[in-house]
């Protein structure tokens, strides 16, 4: 692995671990579209920015990028509030509309400079080791990769400092209220949070990849733990597992590396949606079929238990008279007396079936007695 | 009379809160004294919710004010306690039982600090006095309507406040949480506490309260359920919908019906 090739995984890596930070309070509180639109309508507070600096590494277009980040949710909250439209739609009315105005400032009036709106969506990661930081003719590194490890510290001491606060907000905004905390406070400082992250990443890895990282992994977290503190650590283990993943599978498909990350990003949010030990696909199939069975052998034990004394005993009892009286397909029947029995929940004497003793204090505790 | 001889918990002055240009609360005035178990009752829109809302400064006022022991409520905050509607929160949230209490605690922490083996030990307590203590490490999604219920209230036992404002604590809960509820109602009152609770189900009011405010948008009445919860008040808090099943020794049962 070359010089460059390493610091490429490694400026993704930490673009991923700070956007997971912020992206895990984004999914909770079920704004994980807001990522979008500030990724996108940030590129107007930058075009803004450099029309007023004429300067594209001036330190003013990151913050007018983060202002334009606030406005946006506050303009999204200020739609909202007319009761006029629902808040996915106020999103969506939002940030097309800057992020269009700026795509027009662009080709009108800034062609000439690097400023592409492919860049914007896309970003180039590639490059990203040829921008150096050079200080006193020392080679400190890539600048990105300074960018987004001063992010990447901000999101954590933030998290790392206001965890308790983020946590009862998110879960609890009326109790926070009532408590003191300020939610709308939380609330914009984790929107500015968003929009600094969104702004640093969107030049190395661009908007989409910003998106893609700040929204799978930690919802690829959610649902492989019910802790929140896990679920950060897991979010960035997934969203750094994305990264380097990605990067050698556009290495050997000889593709887009932004693409491709947000391509694993998918996929292991996919798996985990198929093989989550809890809350995954399979696993709440396995959960249901087994109930399935178990409600099955109860309900067989009760039907025994029921007729245990009658006279008609004996015919109750018969394993064919399960179907007309349970309503049991034959094999279905079978099936569960073969359980049952392994189970030791009856006896079976040719087609007649017994409830052992086992099987009558599961019908009794199921009747509730 | 314990009106006239008890300060004043909660006092409300002409308040009124709209959403949009829809009076939801009507130039209401209400004093609650210190003390009483209180339940809030009126139909479905009467802005029951809003009231506790308001009086917690959570949803903005048009007009009037609301006075806490006197005092604003931004000087008191530590001394009331919240109850939300259990439903108002998101039970998937990723975290466990005891982590849910100990956030009653955050008041008294203020900003940035974090939580430690008090608050801990306090949320352990309030944990054993609903009966959960053995849910403590429990994740909260797996809990049934009754436990998330009594969780709420371990979380507002933990604040030690001096009054407790409660939204339909009794709603959609088993016979178990119902009675530990009730309890726990019984043993604050007995402590001196004021206990402010949004109810709907008029039949239990005499047994489980003491005092009684009747809404709807207005308000109609309040004061001890012996004087204030009459049919005659009833049905001009419920217009129509209602029907009373009739009346033995003091105790008045009726059902408020049709919706709306």
């Amino acid at each position: 692995m070359s010089a460059p090739q390493f610091e490429i995984q490694l400026i993704a890596v930490v673009v991923a671990a700070a956007c997971a930070l912020p992206g895990t309070f984004l999914v909770l509180r079920r704004m994980a579209l807001m990522s979008d639109a500030i990724s996108h309508a940030i590129l107007i507070g930058i075009v803004l920015a450099f029309f007023i600096t004429e300067d594209l590494a001036s330190p003013l277009l990151i913050v007018g990028a983060t202002l334009t980040g606030v406005v946006t949710v506050s303009l999204v909250e200020l739609l909202h509030r007319t009761g006029r439209v629902r808040e996915d739609a106020a999103i969506g009315l939002v940030f097309p509309l800057l992020f269009s105005v700026a795509v027009i400032l662009i080709a009108r009036y800034a062609d000439n400079v690097h400023l592409d709106t492919d860049a914007v969506l896309l970003g180039e990661l590639a490059f990203a080791p040829f921008d150096r930081v050079i200080l006193a003719g020392w080679d400190l590194g890539p600048r990105a990769l300074f960018i987004m490890g001063a992010i990447l510290a901000l999101n954590a001491a933030v998290i790392g400092l206001l965890y308790k606060e983020l946590k009862l907000v998110t879960f609890d905004a009326g109790l926070a209220a009532a408590l003191g905390f300020t939610p709308a406070a939380v609330h914009y400082l984790l929107m500015a949070l968003v929009s600094i992250t969104a702004v640093g990443a969107f030049d190395a890895v661009g908007s989409i990849l910003v998106v893609a990282l700040m929204i799978a992994p930690p919802a690829t977290a959610y649902l492989l733990t019910d802790r929140l503190p896990l679920m950060l650590g897991l979010g960035v283990l997934v969203g750094a597992a994305a990264a380097i993943g990605g990067y050698w599978l556009a290495h050997w498909l000889d593709a887009s590396i932004a693409g491709s990350m947000a391509t694993v990003a998918g996929l292991l949010f996919g798996a985990a949606c198929l093989l989550a030990p809890g809350r995954g696909l399979i696993a709440v199939a396995r959960r249901r079929a087994a109930q399935r069975w178990e409600f099955a052998q109860t309900m067989l034990a009760i039907h025994l238990f029921h007729h245990r004394d009658a006279p008609d005993a004996a015919e109750e009892s018969r394993v064919a008279h399960l179907e007309t009286q349970l309503r049991w397909e034959r094999r279905f029947a079978e099936q569960v007396v073969r359980r049952a029995e392994r189970r030791g929940l009856i006896r079976r004497d040719g087609q007649t079936l017994t409830l052992t003793d086992r099987g009558a204090q599961l019908a009794q505790e199921a009747l509730g007695g | 009379m314990l009106a006239t001889t008890t300060a004043t918990a909660i006092a409300i002055r002409d308040l009124t809160v709209a959403y949009h240009d829809r009076a939801v609360l009507w130039d209401v005035d209400l004093d609650i004294p210190a003390g009483v178990l209180m339940a809030i009752v009126g139909p479905n829109g009467a802005g029951k919710t809003t009231l506790i809302k308001a009086i917690l400064g959570l949803v903005p006022v048009v007009a009037g004010e609301v006075r806490i022991e006197g005092r604003p409520l931004a000087e008191v905050r530590r001394r009331v306690a919240y109850v939300p509607q259990r439903g108002s929160v998101d039970w998937d949230f990723p975290t466990s039982v005891l982590d849910v209490v100990m956030m009653g605690r955050y008041g008294a922490l203020g900003w940035i600090r974090r939580p430690g083996r008090r608050e801990r030990d306090a949320a352990l307590a309030a944990l054993e006095q609903v009966g959960m203590r053995d849910f403590a490490g429990r994740q909260i999604s797996q809990l049934s309507g009754g436990q998330q219920q009594r969780v709420f209230l371990a979380r507002a036992l933990v604040q030690d406040a001096a009054i407790y404002l409660m939204d339909e604590p009794f709603q959609g809960v088993d016979a178990t949480t119902e009675r530990t509820i009730v309890g726990l109602l019984r043993e604050l009152r007995s402590a001196g506490k004021t206990v402010v609770v949004v109810h709907h189900d008029l039949q239990t009011v005499p047994e489980y309260f003491d005092w009684v405010t009747l809404l709807n948008v207005r308000m109609i009445a309040s004061g001890p359920v012996d004087a204030v919860f009459t049919p005659e008040l009833l049905r001009r808090t419920y217009g129509g919908h209602i029907a009373f099943l009739g009346q033995d020794d003091g105790g008045l049962a009726a059902v408020a019906g049709g919706g709306a």
